[in-house]
Formats: structure tokens, sequence, C-alpha cells
């Protein structure tokens, strides 16, 4: 994938990243110039090769289906830009 | 002056009462009023509550208890601005988290204060640990304590600056990439990322959860090897932990390292390298052969494709980690008439331009029609890259390299390139990736005015860390350098 193919615009919607005009700009030939250095790994022959998820040796970790406490209500709210009713407090999502 | 011990000496006068708890916070917080205003290590600093907690330590030590019971009874240790500790503000950095305070302490806070510490501070970072210089935190630079027109590395900065500085006896930071040992390198301290899974991530705020480490920054070996004895250890909450049994680093740091054998990775020594660099760490590595180990040259074969591999992996996972940030729940919050417009808004106004920029790669390279090319194809190399470490560990116990390519470079010199910025990680990246343990230790300074730190890494097996410690310790006993410190000139 090349630098013009890079449409910063949709992937930023996708991370629900409001940019300017001028970052999109700024973003896509930064974007565009590391995109063309990662090419290097397409030389690479990874045939049969497992990929590694993460380094260590655990799979499965579990604990034992037990009630125990959590985050007090309170302190959970805590740090709510907006809060009413021991709720968070959210634009209209459903009409 | 208090402030200018290392944990070792510390401990030793207040469990002789020579000195007390508060008299030790105190000169670290006088050496913050001296020298902060100029390297600006921290974000913020809560003195009351340090007191506070320094005169609960001198009433322990009053009723008897001892640095047997707690390791670090009454002694001042600063963290990085990622870590969660309870009633203080958390913002890793950023503008997003607004006025966050934390409802709970990181695991790693949790046993400081277990072992008796003074947990103190809020130590200035790249926004997000995004960052290789400490150039991208929205509370301002900080500047490295041996020539303030320099980065002290990042995104550990602030911890690296405030050790280095004698602003703290010691500190807790993050490695992903390398943001403990290149800081540490750059600022002449040492700097510890353990294995992964060593320590817990709880209450660390995550960045790439395959790769971050927390570790120590400290004045010598010793205090690094008693720092990750109190840190380490499996932790339920984390289940990424490994239920390892945590050794007693500081028992082995003594043995010696005749025998043992050291890899020198021929792919690192490469164009590009600082030839200071290289002639400080050709110097350390005949000083280890002079101590006894036998020095044999291997190979890492995929060390070229390390950072592509990275820059992939770690962003990708960013992305997914930093989703968490939206407005709703915590943070500073730009409202919208609909909730996609709060995301965008609020994030757009949040985030800096390197967290951007990373969250939007990480984005694409997860995304339908490119997972396959991109995400993929990294985690099989990354597989290349870790066998090329667990195949040179058949061979020699530990590997060394040089820490970073060269010295501190000037604030400002790297931050309009981002792939330069990228490519002087080339020497620590690898480590994360294939979950082994990394350290980097003074070796000698630049030959320029003012001399500039360089460090030596030594790369351990994954559980290695007693190796790693045992070989910087052989190497740092017959060094002076660990004991200079900066002249901070304004």
């Amino acid at each position: 994938m090349s630098a013009a193919q890079f449409d910063v615009k949709y992937v930023a919607h996708l991370a629900r990243l409001q940019l300017t005009p001028d970052e999109e700009k700024k973003l896509g030939a930064q974007l565009g110039g590391i995109l063309g250095y990662i090419e290097k790994l397409k030389a690479l022959d990874v045939t049969g090769v497992e990929p590694t998820a993460h380094a260590v040796p655990l799979v499965n970790v579990t604990r034992p289906d037990e009630v125990r406490p959590s985050l007090p209500h309170d302190d959970a709210l805590r740090n709510a830009p907006a809060k009413a009713n021991g709720l968070f407090m959210v634009p209209k999502i459903v009409e | 002056m208090l402030n200018q011990l290392t944990i070792s000496e510390l401990a030793t006068k207040l469990a002789k009462r020579e000195v007390s708890a508060r008299e030790a916070m105190q000169s670290c917080l006088d050496q913050i009023a001296r020298v902060d205003g100029k390297i600006h290590a921290f974000i913020s600093h809560d003195d009351p509550d340090a007191l506070a907690q320094a005169d609960t330590a001198d009433r322990a030590f009053a009723s008897g208890v001892t640095h047997a019971q707690k390791p670090l009874l009454g002694v001042p240790v600063a963290v990085k601005d990622v870590l969660a500790v309870k009633n203080q503000p958390l913002n890793c950095g950023s503008k997003i988290l607004g006025k966050f305070i934390s409802p709970y302490d990181a695991t790693v806070v949790e046993k400081l204060k277990v072992a008796g510490a003074i947990v103190f501070g809020r130590l200035n970072m790249d926004e997000f640990a995004m960052g290789s210089s400490t150039e991208n935190s929205a509370f301002g630079v900080t500047h490295n304590p041996w020539d303030i027109a320099r980065i002290p590395g990042g995104s550990s900065g602030g911890s690296a600056a405030a050790v280095a500085a004698d602003e703290t006896i010691a500190a807790l930071g993050s490695d992903t990439g390398g943001s403990i040992r290149q800081p540490a390198a750059l600022c002449g301290c040492v700097g510890l990322k353990p294995t992964y899974g060593r320590v817990s991530r709880y209450g660390l705020v995550a960045f790439a959860s395959s790769l971050d480490q927390i570790g120590p920054f400290a004045k010598d070996v010793r205090d690094a090897a008693t720092l990750l004895r109190v840190i380490g250890g499996h932790d339920p909450r984390d289940s990424t932990s490994v239920p390892q049994p945590v050794p007693d680093y500081a028992a082995s740091l003594t043995a010696g390292i005749k025998g043992l054998k050291l890899g020198l990775p021929k792919e690192y020594m490469i164009g590009g390298l600082d030839p200071e660099v290289k002639a400080a760490v050709d110097a350390a590595v005949k000083q280890l052969e002079k101590l006894g180990a036998e020095i044999v040259e291997i190979s890492l074969p995929h060390t070229n494709y390390g950072v592509s591999v990275y820059y992939i992996i770690a962003t990708a996972e960013a992305s997914a980690n930093l989703a968490r940030f939206d407005g709703i729940r915590y943070g500073a919050r730009v409202d919208g008439a609909d909730p996609i417009e709060l995301y965008n808004r609020t994030r757009g106004a949040g985030f800096g331009a390197e967290v951007k920029r990373r969250i939007i790669l990480g984005t694409y390279v997860l995304s339908s029609g490119y997972y396959d090319a991109y995400y993929l194809r990294a985690q099989k190399v990354r597989t290349l890259i870790r066998n090329d470490f667990l195949q040179a560990f058949e061979k020699v116990d530990a590997i060394v390299t040089p820490t970073t390519p060269t010295a501190a470079f000037k604030i400002g010199e790297k931050s309009d390139d981002p792939l330069q910025m990228y490519l002087s990680d080339i020497f620590t990246i690898s480590c994360n990736l294939a979950g082994i343990c990394g350290i980097s230790i003074p070796c000698g300074f630049t030959g320029s005015q003012p001399r500039l730190p360089i460090g030596l890494q030594l790369l351990g097996r994954p559980f290695g860390e007693e190796t790693l410690f045992r070989i910087a310790h052989a190497y740092e006993s017959g060094t002076l350098w660990h004991k200079e410190k900066p002249v901070i000139t304004s």
C-alpha cells in the first residue's frame, strides 16, 4: 500500500478522531513515509511461521467464578464529566 | 546531602536513626525546588502528602519496624504519570484525562507502600508513553540534567531526569519499546525493563498490552535489584503476570562473571552508531572480558525489521487501548450533538500529534483489507525476532549492545521527523517484542562540553534478571561512571 492510497479521513473516522484539514495533510504525508519504511517487511519469507500475539507461555488464565467487591459506585462516578442520579450522562443515542 | 544518596546508603542512615525519613523527603523536595524549574522532571508533586508519608515512616522506625520487614521504609520513590496512585492525579502526560484523580493504587504502588516507601510525584512523560524524547507531553518538555538544551530521552524522561538530578532517590517508569532503558542511558542512570510478565501491569495505563512493563530507575545496580524484588511477582489482577517466584536479586549481585558467555550481535555495531558510543561500548566489553567473561560474536538476523514490526504491533494495540478515552466516563469532554460527534471532538481536542499519528497508523493496520498484510505479517516476523534471541541464548548467557545509537540529541532536533525518532529505538525495541529482559547501565561519556552520558545495554533470557544484575554489578564495581553527577546550569 502506498502513500497515495492511505485515506486519512476514513481511518480517522474509524478511530473516532477529528482532525483539522492541516492535521490530515501532515499526517497523511508522515504516515505515507512510515508505511513506505514498513514495506520492507513484505520482503521476508514468513511461510509456516506462527504469529506471536504475546511472548508469554500463558493461556486461558481464569479465576474462580466467585462474586467479589469491585470499585465502589461513588469512586466510579468521581471523575465523570457529567453525571446525575448515580449515572453517567451522555448525549441521546436513540431517538 | 540526603537526596544524593542511593537506597542502600539512605536505608543504612535511616536504620541507625542518623537521619529521619522527613529529612530525607525534605531534602528531595528542596532539590526539586532548586532545579526542577530548569529540568521539569515533575508535572506535579504533593509535598504535604509526601511529608505525611515520611512522618508515618518515622513513627514506624520509632516503634521498632526495620528494613528486614519493610525494605524501602522511609525511602522516597517517585512515579511516572502513567501509574495509578490513589487520590493523586493520573494524566499520562495528556490533556484528555482532564482532572482525573485515581480511585485506586496500581499493584506496584501498593507493593512500594507495603515495603514502606514514600511514593510521591507525577513524573513527566511522552503522552501515553508514545515517544523517545519527552517532547510529546501536554505538560511541557523535560530537560536533560547533563545539558538542559537536550532531551532526557523518553517516554520515561521525567523518571530518568529526576534520578539523575537527585530530585528523588529512585523512580518507576514503564518500557514498551525502550522507554526505561533509553532515557536511563541518556541521563546516566540504571534502568531495567523486566521480562514481560515479571511485574504486574494492574494500574499501569496501557499503551501496548503485549509489550508494556513497569521497571525501576536507580542510581546503581543494587538499588535496581532491591526495587525489582519489591515490585515483582504474580498478581491475580493481571492475567498476563507470570506465577514465577521472585528471587532475592540483591543476594546474587556479587557472584562475579567468570566463565559467563556474553554475545555481541554483529548487526548492532553498524553505521549510524556514533563513534564515541561505539568506543565506550567497546571499552566496556573489554572490561567485561577482563572480569572473566567470554565474548562471543552472535547474529540476530532480523534486527533490522524490529522497528517496522514494533510500529505495527504497538500502534495496533494502542489504537485499541486508547479507545476508552472518549469523554464519557472520565477525563475531559467536548460536547457533541450525538455520541459520535462527542467522541470525535473530545479525542481530536484531547490527544496530541504523536498519539493521533499512532492511533491512525494502528487503526489502519488493523482495518479490513490490511490486517493480513500488516498486523498478521508483523506478528509472524515477531516470532522470527523472538526465535533469534532464544537461539542466541542457547549459546550465550547475556547479550551486550549499546543502548542507543547516539547520546542525547537537542530538543527539537528530531521532532519534525517521526521516522527518524522511531529509528533511534533500534537497539531497545526488539527486547519488548521478544518478551525478554534488558538493563541499561552507565558506561562512559562523550567528549563534548558538557559531557553526555552513554549507556551499555545487557539483554537477558526470559526471567534472567539475576544474570543481568550480576553482570551489571560486576562492571559497575570496577567503574565510576554511575557516581558522576550533572552540574545543573541555566
